[in-house]
């Protein structure tokens, strides 16, 4: 944690979030900094609140109390929309492409609002080569791998400044996983930042910079792959059974 | 919810109690049966002319609680009960051209139109909201078109209804009165009755977790059926009554029985007195009969301000002007939710669903 | 011969159901809307269109397309205000309201231009010019030039859809409402303009049934709103093709019926529309849509 405020101001940043689902109290206080150039990783299990918080930073989402911070500006009230065109764009859980059009037609979507930079569809068909030739086709008659990769791409052609990814590894197989995960050296050197949320332990430590794991709303370890050992991830995802464990500074 | 009995024994006060009313409601109770005896004896001291408008009154607070039965607590938005009010009239006109008094009619409109129901429902059983509402309308359409076409009963222009030559003017609007009444009591009533039955379970089941209730075996396309076929008897009786008051039955779109204006009328009454309420049609009439006798001298404008009323309450306060007092005031004259009682607390606070179909 | 007329009448009848229809289909595919005040939209267009003829003496052709742009911003402004509204309370109030607003519309309009038919004047010799096929068939130029608009007019919505920024974005919008949120996309702006796109070929059929025949205040619901709905169903949702399809069928039913018994006309298309909805509710060229 020490050296990262040598990057300067964080790049998006959540504090003391509070979200409600209806009565259900889904997020505990969280706060997360993610520094740019940073691949920042919430890992935990199912329901511990992780895609919350990213549809919270999202806009998808509004916050009970708490604030999430982008560019040194408060964005806790701005609607998802103009979040996504000034640049925090996620891939959500479960694609989420839209089946009534083509490859293609989703990433044009995905440029409709786009900020300048490297990223266009050509340079995404460069990425996913596979693509070329099917861009005509439906993205409901694809497979998982391949409309992730779609999802991924319509994310990237707006060019962010932070990406969320969540739960990419979800109903993939194993192999599949590791090519799409290979791409994100790319996606970094272009200048993005990456938060993502992971259900893969082991996925989400092989790619991180730092990591946070939530378990019920809380927020259980924090650190960098490095820091933090096996055992203390197993405590903090499973929850400690004296219910002390707080996560690291 | 507190918890119970692991703990050690408690006595019974500290358990929590359920009950169908307070205190106030068995006053209530007896309000109504005051108020019930004193609209029948109004014709006594009225004149004639104030006596006909509240005939019209009872019609739409009949057609109104018809409404709110079907899309305030069954979830079905009909703009084709003007079908059933048409046909209840053509229930009466018919035997009455075959010399059934018309009184007696008015049990052939309601049973007659009921009937009818069941073919109209298998049609539009499996469509969804905003299906439904315009199957209904079309239904509403067909039916028109179709009793237009039989010349024996008027085909499109209409017929005067026999029977009640003869009568003195004065005593004839009384006795339509009276039916009126007897057929506005016997509506709210039977809706009262039937959401304080196992049907009304049901049907707040429904209401608030339709797929939820269906997994748990609840019969919902039983009870929607129910639902729309009671509705369509009490429109149906309603439109027997209209036959008597105006003696005659005329089809057409503008100001027929099988006008859509009914069903403008009774939404709007519905809408502005409370959805999902069995006072909030009563209320709804009430403001629809003060509007539509200020307004009368001009034109269709009580029509007018009254959908526009009904707009601006159906976004702004969607619960309708009883639901808005409920709200408040903690209050119910017709009990079919329940109230929990904590221990210890001597006055209930609700609990139970009466919430407005979103 | 008469019935090949009828059925070719019916045809051509067939391409302004069509226009009427592809408002509804579009704000219910797009919005999940079902305006049931769709139909009076088409008459106060063309009571609108009486007002700039009135106003302005300009020829009626000429007059459409202002009627059509004045309709487009009334229908995004009521989008974004009311009906938005309405939408972000459920559907029953969405129902309700759109049902509130036609019998207001109706009332007002009957109020305003009595209940009168009312037409648009296109000049006798035009609506009686015709030519024939044969000696026997017999076509009215008038309802031939119709359905070629008609015709033009979805092509010219099909091609907005599939090809431009907006119109992917509608469907976009259409598929999966937050997705597209995340991309950037103003749901509410793009379902104005959809709203915008509906009154406005809305806007178009009316101020051409007023020149075939008449407008009048309640027309709207006696008959255009009910047949659209027809067309929309038969046709199957979600396609504008299936929309013209379902308008042509309606359309040749209706002679068929007419033929039959000239009081049936409406019975006809009554019929086949509730047969439709009853043996297939997505209709003739469905996409697995649901009723």
């Amino acid at each position: 944690m020490s050296n990262r405020a040598e990057n300067g101001a964080p790049l998006l940043e959540v504090r003391d979030l509070v979200v409600h689902h209806g009565q259900l109290r889904a997020l505990s206080g969280i706060s997360l900094a993610v520094y740019p150039g940073e691949v920042y990783a919430l890992i935990g299990a199912n329901g511990a609140g992780k895609s919350t918080l990213l549809r919270t930073i999202s806009g998808l989402h509004h916050p009970t109390s708490g604030s999430v911070t982008y560019d040194g500006k408060n964005v806790t009230g701005v609607r998802p929309d103009k979040r996504a065109a000034s640049g925090i764009v996620m891939v959500p859980e479960g694609r989420r492409l839209f089946p009534s059009l083509t490859l293609e037609e989703n990433l044009k979507v995905g440029m409709s609002f786009a900020r300048k930079g490297p990223w266009n569809i050509a340079r995404i068909y460069e990425l996913f080569p596979w693509m070329k030739e099917r861009r005509g086709q439906k993205t409901a008659q694809m497979s998982g791998g391949e409309q992730q990769s779609v999802a991924i791409g319509r994310a990237l052609v707006a060019n962010p400044r932070v990406l969320l990814l969540d739960e990419l590894s979800l109903g993939l197989a194993p192999v599949i996983v590791q090519r799409i995960y290979a791409t994100l050296p790319q996606v970094l050197e272009s200048g993005i930042t990456v938060l993502l949320v992971e259900q893969d332990v082991s996925q989400a430590l092989r790619v991180a910079t730092h990591l946070q794991c939530l378990l019920e709303g809380h927020t259980t370890l924090e650190g960098t792959p490095a820091e933090v050992t096996r055992e203390q991830v197993e405590a903090a995802y499973f929850g400690a059974t004296d219910g002390s464990n707080h996560g690291l500074g | 919810m507190t918890e119970t009995a692991k703990t050690g024994i408690r006595s019974e006060e500290d358990f929590l109690k359920v009950t169908r009313s307070r205190r106030n409601t068995v006053w209530s109770g007896l309000g109504a049966v005051v108020l019930i005896v004193v609209l029948y004896r109004f014709p006594y001291f009225v004149q004639p002319g104030t006596t006909g408008i509240m005939i019209q009154g009872l019609i739409v607070l009949t057609l109104a609680s018809m409404w709110n039965l079907l899309a305030g607590y069954a979830g079905l938005v009909s703009v084709g009960q003007q079908a059933f009010f048409g046909l209840g009239a053509y229930f009466v006109l018919i035997p009455a051209m075959h010399g059934v008094t018309p009184w007696a009619g008015l049990f052939v409109a309601a049973i007659g139109a009921a009937v009818c129901a069941v073919p109209l429902w298998w049609l539009v059983a499996r469509l969804r909201l905003g299906y439904f509402a315009i199957a209904t309308w079309v239904l509403a359409e067909v039916v028109m078109l179709v009793i237009e076409q039989i010349s024996s009963i008027g085909g499109g222009t209409g017929m005067p209804l026999p029977g009640l030559i003869g009568y003195n003017p004065a005593v004839l609007t009384a006795d339509t009165y009276w039916a009126a009444l007897t057929v506005a009591v016997l509506a709210i009533g039977g809706v009262y009755l039937l959401l304080r039955s196992k049907v009304g379970l049901v049907l707040t089941a429904i209401r608030d977790d339709e797929r939820a209730a269906k997994s748990s075996g609840v019969r919902v396309g039983l009870a929607r059926m129910g639902v729309f076929i009671a509705a369509a008897a009490g429109c149906g009786a309603a439109g027997g009554v209209l036959a008597i008051e105006q003696l005659q039955v005329v089809p057409g779109t503008s100001g027929g029985v099988f006008s859509v204006q009914w069903t403008a009328e009774m939404a709007f009454a519905v809408i502005i007195g409370g959805i999902g309420t069995i006072e909030g049609p009563i209320l709804g009439t009430i403001v629809y009969m003060v509007l539509q006798q200020t307004l009368q001298s001009y034109n269709a404008w009580y029509l007018i301000v009254l959908g526009l009323v009904a707009i601006a309450i159906a976004i702004f306060a969607r619960r309708g002007l009883w639901g808005t007092v409920v709200d408040r005031f903690n209050i119910r004259l017709f009990p079919v939710g329940y109230y929990l009682w904590s221990p210890g607390e001597r006055r209930g606070r609700r609990r139970a669903a009466t919430h407005v179909v979103r | 011969m008469a019935w090949v007329n009828a059925i070719i009448q019916g045809l051509l009848t067939g391409g302004l159901y069509a226009l009427f229809a592809c408002g509804l289909s579009l704000m219910f595919g797009v919005m999940k809307v079902i305006n049931l005040a769709h139909g009076d939209l088409a008459v106060v267009a063309g009571y609108i269109g009486v007002g700039v003829i009135a106003i302005t003496h300009m020829p009626v052709l000429w007059s459409i397309p202002v009627v059509v742009v004045l309709m487009a911003i009334i229908g995004y402004v009521l989008q974004r205000s009311l009906i938005q509204g309405a939408l972000s309370r459920g559907e029953l109030t969405t129902l309700i309201v759109t049902f509130g607003l036609s019998i207001v519309i109706e009332n007002g309009l009957q109020q305003f231009f009595t209940a009168n038919s009312r037409g648009l004047g296109v000049g006798d010799s035009f609506i009686t010019a015709s030519f024939s096929i044969g000696s026997q068939i017999t076509i009215a130029w008038l309802n031939v030039i119709i359905f070629a608009l008609a015709v033009v007019v979805l092509l010219g919505l099909q091609q907005y859809l599939s090809h431009s920024k907006y119109g992917r974005l509608i469907r976009a919008v259409a598929d999966d409402r937050e997705a597209a949120q995340l991309s950037g996309a103003n749901y509410r702006h793009v379902f104005g303009i959809a709203a915008a796109i509906a009154f406005g070929t809305v806007a178009i059929a009316g101020m051409f049934q007023g020149m075939i025949t008449t407008i009048s205040p309640t027309l709207g619901t006696e008959t255009i709103l009910l047949f659209a709905f027809a067309a929309v169903v038969i046709g199957g949702l979600g396609s504008l093709w299936g929309t013209l399809l379902g308008g042509v069928v309606l359309g040749v039913a209706q002679a068929i019926g007419a033929q039959i018994n000239p009081s049936w006309e409406q019975l006809a298309g009554y019929a086949v529309f509730l047969a439709v909805l009853v043996i297939r509710p997505q209709g003739l060229t469905s996409r697995g849509a649901q009723a």
